[in-house]
């Protein structure tokens, strides 16, 4: 709690202006920022680029910041505010290329995440609907319900309901992979 | 299903890929460039008082806000500059010597491709002959300019780009700086515009930055003021006693909002300021004497059937020779309301002034406050002016202002510094703005008051205007036995810091209060004109707890009171129907009995002097009557009758004296300022 006390203030003295406060509290949050990123989107690629936007808007969110909640939970509601604007910038494209086709596509343009389980991981959370898969990453984020609740601003029993909805429907996509295993080796 | 979100959870921190560190590099830097790109922009949000906006530029700025290709407003910017130069005092003077031949020209048209530029037509010969003697040629090329430019938005990129370019060195090659000043003032169509143009031989720099931050106006000015002195009846209340106030700042406000074109808010004026703003002849002390009274009667100007009294005080002018040494610590506001070219830079530049006053071993540290507080410059030697001004180049303005950990860390730094024998101040420079860290202003002066007692004094210097917390500023200067100016342009920084600099840190006299007792034989009713925030009580002049002004080396000190004669039709109150309380006891001829009281610097007991007040001492209080009647004037006092701005002026023309530095026509010409802009 130290440490976000001293972020809050750290955000404070950002958002009044200055300039070495900012610096010291991105270098501090880059790394978990870039992993929510990562498991908002679900490929390197777009993860790294997804960082790149809130980056560049960080500085005129801030400004917004009054202090009155945790830096984490503002910096994870910019996360996935951003990540959210990303999906409806590339609404049309996600249209032709909904659930395993979005996937396809991003696989193609990015060559990585190669290994078996991860492939299964990535595909997974992109099978799920969106605010299931926000509500996972951030969970699976050691953020508790309430503090998903707080940055995806539902309440607390509605993040308990779709994370148990995630995992059903998890269970249903390891179901029908087991039915189906060619599924991976897709062209 | 537990085990299933465990399980999920290690999957997905084992896929995580740690981030990029080239990107992740990248990301920052793209962040930390915005962050600073939003610092700037902000300050055109910022409140702040270049309140103008009326007069000949708000039409222009006007113009440039509504042509929003760049084309227009590249057009338009270079169509200004060469109306300045054209049609501005300082554009003809750069015009008339012939040394604006190659460079002035060049500034205009200096590409082969000029006559493209420039309406299709050809200019070029024009333009590049040695420059025109009259201004008709340049007229033509003004015609030639607003042919092309008229249809701005139309503008295609390219010419725009050639204009820009055109205008561009004007900004760099102009043989001199007022030029480049102009070209600038012109860019920016400061609202500005006049305080710009009065600044602008002295401050090219000052100005320069003007164009960083485009003011918008709102006003978060506090003022300390309290309503005039009522006229009291020598019968009932025949003790007048109040504290010395040798702060300007009150005048430079004044003269700052009326040559922005307003007229000061009455709260802003202090007459005694205002009046005090000026050197009078007193005589100097004698024997030893920390100060010398003057005493003089005149009739008053603006009522013939009342009397002036007017009474000064010269402090003594050490040997500067043997001066103790000074150590100063400047405590910097750097928060984001600073940057403006009349904060900061100025700032930057009155320091400068002042640090050529310096003697080798005085010692200076810098401390500025804004989000935090910090050390910016360790108590250095006087002597190594590279370090000290290479400190103060690197101040930059950003974050919020929290005043009261800036000065705790000021003080510390004096406190480090105190030798045996110095003196220690602490020069705080602020635009007013303590928005953080202060909770209490009653604490803040008594940790200034504490402070002063151990020895360390606090002066106070505004910038700029808007947020100007006049209120904390005075309370703190009076507080810290300093002095509050208001620094709104390089010459007054030279007056404040330069000239008067002795003055301003090195303390002669403390607490000084004046007590006038009136004779009710002689003087029916009185009023004291000024120093409403200086009253003090009766009782308190004895009490050497009480806190007072203080007099620095060669400061002067002038008050004055309006003195209504027994007998006079002047007389504002009826005499009681059954007689006075107060029994006359000794018959007298004086008008009234001057008690002063002092401490030396350092001791706790005060002195005291007395000198009688007599009606022949008669003498002109001449300038400082006509200053205190455009005081008067200005916050509306029902006391001065129909006596006019008009009044003013002839009798501070009459009375001006020899003036050799100027500030006397300067007042003059605020008069009339104030005259035109009441009407």
């Amino acid at each position: 709690m130290l440490m976000a006390t001293s972020d809050r203030n750290l955000a404070l003295a950002a958002a009044g202006g200055d300039a070495a406060a900012f610096s010291t509290l991105l270098e501090r949050q880059y790394d978990r920022l870039f992993r929510l990123c990562f498991r908002l989107t679900g490929s390197q690629h777009e993860a790294e680029d997804l960082t790149q936007d809130i980056c560049a808007a960080l500085p005129a969110k801030l400004q917004g910041y009054r202090g009155d909640a945790a830096v984490t939970t503002w910096l994870y509601r910019v996360a996935v505010n951003a990540a959210h604007d990303r999906r409806r910038r590339h609404a049309s494209h996600t249209r032709a290329a909904e659930g395993w086709g979005d996937w396809e596509v991003n696989r193609r343009a990015s060559d990585a995440d190669t290994a078996q389980a991860v492939d299964w991981l990535t595909q997974a959370m992109r099978a799920l609907p969106e605010d299931l898969r926000d509500t996972l990453a951030l969970v699976l984020d050691d953020m508790t319900h309430r503090e998903a609740g707080e940055v995806l601003g539902v309440s607390e029993g509605t993040i308990s309901w779709r994370v148990s909805e995630a995992k059903k429907q998890l269970a249903q996509i390891r179901a029908a992979e087991i039915a189906c295993t060619g599924t991976t080796e897709a062209p | 299903m537990t085990d299933d979100l465990e399980d999920l959870k290690k999957l997905m921190d084992a896929a995580t890929p740690a981030p990029d560190a080239d990107t992740k590099a990248l990301n920052i830097a793209l962040a930390q460039k915005n962050f600073a790109d939003l610092q700037g922009s902000r300050d055109d949000l910022r409140p702040t008082s270049d309140r103008p906006r009326r007069g000949v530029f708000s039409g222009v700025r006007n113009m440039l806000d509504a042509l929003n290709t760049r084309a227009g407003l590249t057009a338009s910017t270079a169509l200004i500059a060469v109306g300045l130069v054209v049609f501005t005092p300082i554009g003809q003077n750069l015009l008339n010597p012939g040394d604006l031949t190659e460079g002035g020209v060049r500034a205009v048209a200096p590409r082969d491709d000029g006559q493209q530029v420039i309406g299709g037509r050809e200019t070029k010969e024009e333009v590049q002959e040695p420059l025109a003697k009259s201004s008709s040629d340049l007229d033509a090329l003004i015609q030639d300019l607003e042919v092309s430019v008229a249809p701005a938005p139309q503008v295609e990129a390219i010419e725009a780009e050639a204009l820009s370019d055109a205008a561009a060195p004007s900004v760099q090659s102009a043989p001199a700086e007022s030029f480049a000043t102009g070209a600038i003032v012109a860019q920016q169509a400061a609202p500005s515009d006049r305080r710009a143009m009065r600044s602008l031989p002295v401050s090219p720099v000052v100005v320069a930055d003007e164009s960083v931050a485009i003011p918008a106006p709102a006003n978060t000015e506090a003022f300390a003021n309290e309503a005039p002195n009522p006229v009291k009846v020598t019968g009932d209340d025949p003790v007048s006693t109040f504290s010395i106030d040798v702060d300007t700042a009150s005048y430079a406000v004044v003269r700052n909002s009326l040559t922005n074109g307003y007229l000061p808010n009455p709260e802003a004026v202090r007459v005694e300021e205002m009046v005090n703003y000026f050197t009078y002849d007193y005589p100097a002390p004698t024997n030893g004497m920390a100060f010398q009274p003057t005493v003089s009667v005149t009739d008053t100007p603006w009522n013939p059937d009342t009397q002036l009294i007017r009474i000064g005080l010269q402090g003594e002018v050490p040997e500067m020779a043997d001066r103790p040494p000074l150590n100063l610590v400047f405590l910097i506001d750097t928060s984001g309301s600073m940057n403006q070219p009349n904060k900061l830079p100025l700032l930057k530049q009155s320091f400068r002034l002042m640090l050529s006053q310096l003697r080798p071993e005085d010692q200076v540290a810098i401390v500025t406050y804004a989000g935090s507080a910090g050390l910016v410059l360790e108590p250095t030697d006087a002597g190594e002016r590279t370090t000290i001004l290479n400190a103060l180049d690197r101040l930059g303005a950003g974050g919020s202002t929290a005043g009261q950990m800036g000065l705790q860390m000021a003080y510390a730094t004096a406190a480090s510094m105190a030798r045996e024998g110095d003196v220690n101040r602490v020069v705080l420079a602020t635009d007013g703005d303590f928005n953080v860290g202060l909770s209490d202003p009653e604490r803040l002066k008594d940790f200034i008051a504490d402070k002063r007692d151990s020895g360390t004094y606090l002066s106070v210097l505004g910038f700029g205007r808007g947020n100007l917390d006049d209120a904390t500023m005075q309370a703190l200067a009076q507080n810290g036995n300093g002095t509050a100016a208001y620094i709104d342009t390089l010459g007054e920084a030279q007056k404040v810091l330069v000239d008067q600099l002795t003055g301003a840190l090195f303390p002669i006299a403390n607490d000084v209060k004046i007590q006038v007792e009136f004779n009710p034989a002689q003087v029916s009713e009185y009023r004291l004109i000024g120093y409403e925030t200086r009253a003090l009580r009766r009782e308190d002049f004895n009490n050497d707890k009480v806190d007072a002004g203080d007099i620095g080396a060669g400061h002067q000190v002038t008050a004055l009171y309006e003195v209504t004669p027994v007998g006079s039709p002047a007389q504002l109150n009826d005499p009681l129907r059954y007689g006075d309380s107060a029994q006359v006891n000794v018959v007298s001829d004086e008008l009234a009995f001057l008690r002063l009281r002092y401490k030396a610097p350092g001791e706790s007991t005060s002195k005291l002097i007395e000198t009688p007040i007599n009606a022949d001492a008669a003498s002109d209080a001449g300038f400082a009557a006509a200053i205190a009647g455009f005081g008067q004037l200005l916050r509306d006092s029902s006391y001065i009758g129909d006596w006019s701005y008009a009044d003013a002026i002839a009798l501070a023309n009459a009375t001006k004296g020899a003036d050799a530095f100027g500030y006397r026509a300067e007042a003059i010409q605020l008069m009339r300022l104030a005259q035109s802009l009441s009407e």
